[in-house]
């Protein structure tokens, strides 16, 4: 019962969250217009059509698709490392992604080329953790994060040095897409399908999840193959943090924080978290993001500020009235 | 036909050699205790036969067929494993906790049916916790912890069950009741037990076979009558022991 009113609300909030979206900016669109465009009447406003369905749609829909991407990968990722501060970037993945990226627009390469550089470097990354934290022994849990911050120092280095040979008048891009930026995202034709796949993936390990959970001796105790499990949610949840952070640059806080509200909220099972992350996730970047192009208008703010304002103050309060869930020790 | 046999079994953990060439049969009905002083690896042996490590050498069988064969969840339909401690990262409820015991039992995208909801439910109540099923078990005491697990345990419904230690953290009270019900639980339904216990006179209260090591890779194992002597007790645990006439066979003291 309880968990219909927390997905009708949430379904509501994506609903709203993308209308608001596609509302806002410096062309006014009326609720009318986009009810008209939408169900393909002729809007007599061919301006509005023009702005919603070829800037504001695809922005928003990319936003949403971002804004789920990380969600699921922190949820994923705190149960891989069962560590509640791990978010999708811990384990230097998006480090790869922008070094990349930051290498193509110095090069300067075009956009295409500029995404294929992020997803690559990502790959690379993923993969350069993943081998290194195997090394003789076992795949351990403080061995597998060891690596990742390891590695991830690494490109945080990498990045320095490439903004300090970078020309003076491409720094401002290279940080906006350090700090997260949707502007000129096209629709997430690629994306969307990772999405997808990926959460049906989350969703059917999801009991398995839980149990992973409680620990991986226990899991192992309980008939899971731990080992295959584990290498599975870190090449998942690597693919949907490359996947994001390719069409957005690195965009901070929505993958630590979004599992972590919906587990406060008394979301534990994994089956409902992560659809629900996804949601959240998704209508949380949306507002952000609008919010962003927005509120200095004309001027444009990189959306990873605005989820830290947004996210910081909301996340406080929810710890705050939750304490017996994290506080309370026995 | 035993439920857990090892043949030749050499474990080793670091310079010390759990046990060399060790035999035994784990039949129905039988309530084994494992006995020997600290880091002789009584934990490493449970989870050598849970199949959660690898032997040295030797084999294990589990239904005579070779443990480290048979997939894990078919494996953990028929062994459950009591750990000696509990790690709890995230949150979750009491009766959360021990339907994770139905896990081998389910399907890849199975939901926990109303059935195992009544299994885990009758197991709470079992343990004495069924007013608890709500509360988180992070903010359980250590005892009250101890005794979601023993429900977890019995939840997940296998003929073979290994327990670490299981009246750790319990009050006397409790360590009985706990005690009579694994000894009521194996008895109604033919299971086989194997405890590691340091309390040398509940083992002796509670088990009918006798596992001991010694720390050097040497073994005793049998009934009480045949391995429980002051020799053999004083051996394993380095220690002089006063044998006292109880109302229930003898009671050992350190002297």
């Amino acid at each position: 019962m309880r968990t219909t009113v927390l997905f009708s609300t949430l379904l509501l909030l994506t609903v709203a969250s993308l209308l608001f979206s596609l509302a806002s900016g410096s062309v006014a669109v009326s609720w009318q217009e986009l009810l008209a465009i939408f169900t393909h009447v002729d809007s007599g406003n061919g301006l509005a059509e023009q702005v919603v369905m070829e800037l504001r749609w695809p922005r928003a829909a990319a936003a949403f698709t971002t804004g789920a991407l990380l969600a699921l990968a922190g949820g994923l990722m705190q149960v891989l490392l069962r560590n509640p501060l791990a978010d999708p970037y811990v384990l230097g993945v998006s480090g790869g992604a922008a070094t990349g990226a930051l290498l193509a627009m110095l090069a300067g390469l075009g956009s295409l080329w500029l995404h294929s550089a992020a997803f690559s470097g990502a790959l690379l990354s993923m993969l350069l953790v993943f081998g290194l934290s195997h090394g003789s022994g076992s795949w351990t849990t403080s061995r597998l994060l060891l690596t990742g911050i390891v590695i991830a120092a690494g490109w945080g280095a990498a990045i320095g040095l490439l903004l300090a040979l970078s020309p003076e008048q491409g720094l401002r891009g290279m940080l906006f897409w350090l700090m997260g930026d949707l502007s000129n995202t096209p629709f997430p034709s690629g994306s969307l399908p990772v999405l997808l796949v990926g959460l049906l993936a989350a969703v059917a390990i999801g009991r398995a999840l839980n149990i992973l959970a409680h620990g991986e001796r226990t899991a192992g105790a309980l008939g899971i193959n731990v080992r295959a499990l584990r290498r599975f949610i870190y090449l998942l949840a690597s693919l949907l943090t490359a996947t994001a952070v390719t069409l957005a640059g690195s965009i901070g806080f929505i993958g630590l924080i979004v599992p972590h509200m919906l587990r406060l909220l008394g979301l534990r099972d994994h089956r409902l978290l992560l659809p629900a992350a996804v949601l959240l996730g998704g209508s949380l970047l949306v507002v952000a993001d609008t919010l962003a192009r927005t509120l200095l208008a004309p001027r444009q703010l990189p959306v990873g500020i605005l989820t830290a304002l947004i996210g910081v103050p909301v996340f406080l309060m929810l710890l705050h009235h939750s304490r017996n869930l994290y506080g309370e020790e026995r | 036909m035993s439920l857990l046999a090892t043949q030749a079994l050499h474990i080793t953990i670091g310079s010390t050699t759990v046990c060399s060439d060790l035999e035994i049969t784990i039949n129905s009905g039988e309530r084994w205790c494992v006995l020997g002083r600290n880091g002789t690896g009584k934990t490493t042996l449970l989870h050598t036969l849970a199949g959660l490590r690898p032997a040295d050498a030797g084999d294990i069988t589990l239904n005579d067929q070779p443990l480290s064969r048979l997939a894990r969840k078919l494996v953990a339909q028929h062994l459950g494993l009591l750990f000696q401690d509990h790690a709890d990262a995230f949150p979750a409820t009491v009766l959360e906790t021990v339907l994770t015991g139905r896990h081998p039992w389910l399907g890849p995208l199975q939901w926990e049916s109303s059935q195992d909801l009544a299994i885990a439910r009758n197991t709470l109540h079992a343990v004495n916790m069924c007013d608890m099923e709500d509360r988180m078990v992070n903010t359980l005491s250590g005892g009250e912890r101890r005794r979601v697990g023993i429900a977890c345990l019995l939840a997940q419904q296998t003929p073979l069950l290994l327990l670490d230690e299981p009246t750790n953290h319990l009050d006397i009270h409790h360590q009985i009741s706990m005690l009579n019900l694994l000894q009521e639980h194996g008895t109604q339904n033919d299971k086989a037990l194997l405890l590691v216990m340091h309390d040398l006179n509940l083992a002796v209260r509670y088990c009918n076979r006798f596992l001991l090591l010694f720390g050097d890779g040497k073994t005793l194992q049998g009934t009480a009558e045949a391995v429980l002597t002051q020799a053999n007790l004083e051996r394993l645990y380095q220690h002089p022991l006063l044998a006292v006439p109880g109302p229930q066979g003898m009671v050992w003291l350190p002297r």
